[in-house]
C-alpha cells in the first residue's frame, strides 16, 4: 500500500501465482477481445481494484454496458452483469437500481454508446439525480464498428466517416453532466491509474448519478487514422499533456484535437437521488397511505403457489 | 382505495381496468411515456402505485421505458410497460433483447390508426404484425387481445401469467375503443385470483446457468444480487450466457427461443369460440371487431344463415391447429379486422386451401358497419365448398 491507500500498480502477483484480480473476473472469458495497448484493459483493472477496494460485497454490485468496445466489459467481470442495446444501458440500469435499492450499479460504456445514441438518457437520469455510476471510457470514436466519428470526436480529427477531418464541434462531457446534474463529474486518462481507480472507489461509495470519463487509447482505427502512433505514444501524449486541476469549471475543459487536457475531479456534491425525492414527495403528499417499494419479489416466497395458466377463466378450446 | 386487490364490481375503462390487473398480478414496476390512447393505464398506475408499494418512473421515452422493465424485472420484480403506435414501434429494439434475454415481462399496446402519427385519438388495430415481427430476428411471441374491459383486467393477469411461465415479453393488444370503453369489471378476492409465480432456480449455486432450461425449454431464473454472478446478454450466447458467435450456437439459442413457444402453443392459446357446430361460415375476429362481428352474426342468423364465431383472445402464437380443423368443415371464414389484412394473412394461409376466406378491411378511426361483415357472411355462405 501507499500513501493513496491504495495498492500500488507494482505490486507483485499475489503468491499463488494468479492475477490479484481474479476473483473478480470471469477467467474463463480471458483473454478478452481488446486490442493490444487499448486503454480498456486499463479501466477495467481500475474498476475491478476499486471494487476490490472498496469493501462492497461483490453480490451488492451490478454492472450494466451497452454496446461497443467498452460494452464488453460487462462480459468480462465476474458480477451480476449485463450486456444491453446499443445506448440503452442507463435506463436499463434505473430499472435495476430502482427495482432493488439496496445494489450499486455500475454503468460502464463507451461514448457513442452513452453520448451519441444515449445521449437523451444520459442527460434524463443526470437530470433526475438516478442513483448510478457511469463511467464512460472516451476514444473519441466509435471503434469496434469500424472508427467512424461519434459525438466527442475533436474537430479535425480522421475518422473513416469524416476523412477529411471532423467539422462537428464535439460535446465537452464534464460541462454536460454538470449541466444536467450530475452530482460527481471527474475526468480522468488512461495513464491516470491511481486517479481513476480512486475516483472509481468514490463513485462506488457515493449516492447520486456520478460521472467519470476517461480518456482511453484506441491503437487500431482512431490513432492509426490520424498517425497518433500507439497506445503507448498516446499514454505519452497524455503524460507530457494533462493539466491536473481539481474543481475546474467544466466550461473550460473542451477538448481539442491533440491539444492539453484537463482532467480532475470538478463536481462532488450533495442533492437528493430520484429515490429521495420521490419518497420524500409522495410520503407528504400522500400521507399515511403511502407504501413505500418493498423491494423485489422473494424467492422463498411463493414455494408451491404453482398454478394453471389461466388467470382470467376466460373460456379456453 | 389502499389494498393492492380492489375486489367488487367497478365501472371502468379498458386502461384502468389494465392497471388494476396489472397490480392483481403482482406487477409493483411500470416505466412508460405518455402517448394516446394508452396514457390512461400509466395515469391510473401512477396513482395506485404509491398506495400498494409500486414504482412509476415516467421516462424519457419508450426506448428507455423498454429497457428499464427489463432491468427491473432482472432485480425480481414484476415489471409492465404501456404505449400505443408509435411508441410501440419504438420499442421493438428493447422487446428483441427481452426475447433473446428471456425476461419476462408486459409489453401494452392500446392500438390506435397509423402508419406513422396517423389518428392518436381513434381506432386501429394496425399493429398485429409489428406485435409478431416488429423486432429483428427469428423469435416467437405471445399477443393477446381483450374485447372488454373485464378482459382488460382478466387478460392483464393473463400475460403476467404467461411472461413469467415462458419467460418473454408478451404483449397485450388492446385497442382504443376497449381502452377507452367504460362497463362493468368484476375484481375478485385476491385468493380466487391465480398469479403464477416466477421460476425461480433452486439448486446448488455453484450449478446455476443463466439459460439452462428445464424440460419444458424454459431456464429458471435468479435475481441479481443473489451472489450467482450471472452475465446476460443480447448476443447469441451459450448456456452461461456467454457470447458464442458462430451458426451453430446461433442454431441452439434461437431454435430453443422458437421451440419453447412452439412446443407449448395447446396451452398457451386461449379461444372464444361459439355456435360453430353447425356452421358454414365463421367469423373469425379479435378485441373491438369481435364486438361488431357479434352484431353482424345475429343479422346473418335472423337470416337462417348458419354463422359461427371464433375469436381470437391468443393472437399469436397463431392458433394454426383449432382453425385448420374448423376449416375443414365450413365453407368460409370471413375476417373482419381494423387494417388492410394483417392477421388476415395468417388466416388464409391456414385456412385457404381448406375454405373460402373473406377479408373485412377497415382503415381505422372507426369500427366496422355490421352490414358490411353481413355482407361477407352473406356471400361466403353461398360460396362452393372448396
Amino acid at each position: 500500500m501507499n500513501d493513496s491507500g491504495l495498492p500500488s500498480i507494482n505490486q507483485p502477483p499475489a503468491e499463488s501465482g494468479h492475477h490479484p484480480l481474479e476473483p473478480y473476473l470471469r477467467m474463463d472469458r480471458i483473454p478478452h477481445i481488446w486490442c493490444s495497448t487499448c486503454g480498456l484493459g486499463t479501466v477495467l483493472n481500475s474498476f475491478l481494484t476499486a471494487v476490490k477496494n472498496s469493501g462492497i460485497r461483490r453480490e451488492d454490485i451490478a454492472v450494466v454496458s451497452g454496446i461497443g468496445c467498452t460494452g464488453r466489459a460487462a462480459g468480462y467481470v465476474n458480477l451480476d452483469s449485463f450486456h444491453t442495446t446499443h445506448g440503452r444501458a442507463i435506463p436499463f440500469a434505473a430499472g435495476l437500481k430502482l427495482a432493488n435499492p439496496r445494489l450499486k450499479v455500475v454503468v460502464i460504456s463507451g461514448d457513442g454508446d452513452l453520448i451519441a445514441i444515449g445521449g437523451n438518457h444520459f442527460i434524463h437520469a443526470a437530470r433526475r439525480n438516478m442513483d448510478l455510476a457511469v463511467i464512460c471510457v472516451n476514444n473519441f470514436n466509435y471503434a469496434m464498428t469500424g472508427g467512424q466519428f461519434g459525438p466527442t470526436t475533436p474537430l479535425t480529427a480522421r475518422t473513416t466517416t469524416a476523412p477529411y477531418g471532423s467539422y462537428e464541434h464535439p460535446f465537452n462531457l464534464p460541462f454536460l453532466a454538470e449541466s444536467c446534474g450530475a452530482t460527481y463529474v471527474a475526468r480522468w486518462t488512461a495513464l491516470h491509474v491511481r486517479h481513476l481507480t480512486a475516483a472509481i472507489r468514490e463513485i462506488l461509495s457515493r449516492r447520486g448519478f456520478g460521472f467519470i470519463e476517461v480518456i482511453s487509447p484506441c491503437p487500431t482505427v482512431y490513432a492509426r487514422r490520424n498517425r497518433l502512433g500507439s497506445g503507448l505514444d498516446l499514454l505519452e501524449f497524455y503524460r507530457d499533456n494533462s493539466d491536473v486541476r481539481n474543481g475546474a469549471d467544466t466550461r473550460e475543459c473542451a477538448i481539442g484535437f491533440q491539444e492539453r487536457l484537463i482532467v480532475g475531479k470538478f463536481v462532488d456534491i450533495e442533492k437528493p437521488t430520484f429515490t429521495d425525492t420521490m419518497n420524500a414527495s409522495l410520503a407528504e403528499s400522500v400521507g399515511k397511505d403511502y407504501v413505500p417499494y418493498q423491494g423485489p419479489m422473494e424467492p422463498e416466497a411463493d414455494i408451491g403457489h404453482e398454478s394453471t395458466k389461466d388467470a382470467s377463466g376466460t373460456d379456453k378450446t | 382505495m389502499n389494498a393492492a386487490v380492489l375486489t367488487g364490481s367497478h365501472y371502468w375503462d379498458g386502461d384502468y381496468a389494465c392497471a388494476e390487473g396489472a397490480i392483481a398480478a403482482g406487477c409493483r414496476f411500470m416505466a412508460g411515456y405518455p402517448i394516446t390512447p394508452s396514457t390512461e393505464v400509466a395515469e391510473r398506475l401512477a396513482e395506485r402505485f404509491p398506495l400498494v408499494g409500486g414504482i412509476f418512473v415516467q421516462m424519457e421515452d419508450e426506448l428507455a421505458s423498454m429497457a428499464a422493465i427489463l432491468g427491473a424485472a432482472w432485480a425480481g420484480t414484476k415489471a409492465m410497460t404501456v404505449t400505443s403506435g408509435p411508441g410501440f414501434s419504438l420499442m421493438q429494439e428493447n422487446i428483441g433483447l427481452g426475447v433473446m434475454t428471456e425476461t419476462p415481462c408486459v409489453v401494452v399496446n392500446v392500438q390506435r390508426g397509423g402508419p406513422s402519427t396517423g389518428l392518436p385519438t381513434l381506432t386501429g388495430q394496425q399493429d398485429m404484425m409489428q406485435a409478431r415481427w416488429g423486432s429483428h430476428g427469428d423469435y416467437e411471441i405471445i399477443a393477446l387481445c381483450p374485447c372488454s374491459p373485464q378482459e382488460c383486467f382478466d387478460l392483464t393477469i393473463t400475460a403476467f401469467n404467461l411472461s413469467e411461465q415462458y419467460r418473454l415479453p408478451v404483449l397485450l393488444m388492446m385497442d382504443e375503443c376497449v381502452g377507452h370503453m367504460t362497463e362493468k369489471v368484476v375484481v375478485p378476492e385476491p385468493d380466487k385470483i391465480k398469479v403464477r409465480p416466477r421460476r425461480w432456480y433452486r439448486g446448488p449455486k455453484e450449478n446455476y446457468h443463466p439459460y439452462l432450461p428445464d424440460k419444458d425449454l424454459v431456464p429458471p431464473m435468479v435475481r441479481a444480487g443473489d451472489d450467482y454472478r450471472f452475465h446476460i446478454t443480447g448476443l447469441t450466447h451459450d448456456e452461461r450466457g456467454y457470447p458464442v458467435i458462430n451458426a451453430a450456437c446461433q442454431h441452439l439459442c434461437v431454435t430453443r427461443l422458437v421451440e419453447k413457444v412452439r412446443r407449448n402453443v395447446d396451452d398457451i392459446v386461449i379461444l372464444d369460440e361459439r355456435d360453430t357446430e353447425d356452421a358454414e361460415v365463421v367469423v373469425v375476429s379479435y378485441g373491438i371487431s369481435y364486438r361488431v362481428a357479434t352484431r353482424a352474426i345475429a343479422l346473418a342468423r335472423a337470416q337462417g344463415i348458419k354463422v359461427g364465431s371464433l375469436r381470437l383472445v391468443t393472437v399469436w402464437p397463431f392458433p394454426e391447429k383449432r382453425i385448420a380443423e374448423l376449416a375443414r368443415k365450413v365453407k368460409c371464414m370471413v375476417m373482419p379486422e381494423i387494417n388492410l389484412g394483417q392477421v388476415f394473412l395468417e388466416l388464409d394461409r391456414v385456412a385457404g386451401c381448406h375454405c373460402h376466406t373473406r377479408l373485412v378491411p377497415h382503415c381505422g378511426g372507426w369500427v366496422h358497419d355490421p352490414q358490411d361483415i353481413l355482407a361477407a357472411i352473406v356471400e361466403g355462405a353461398k360460396a362452393d365448398v372448396r
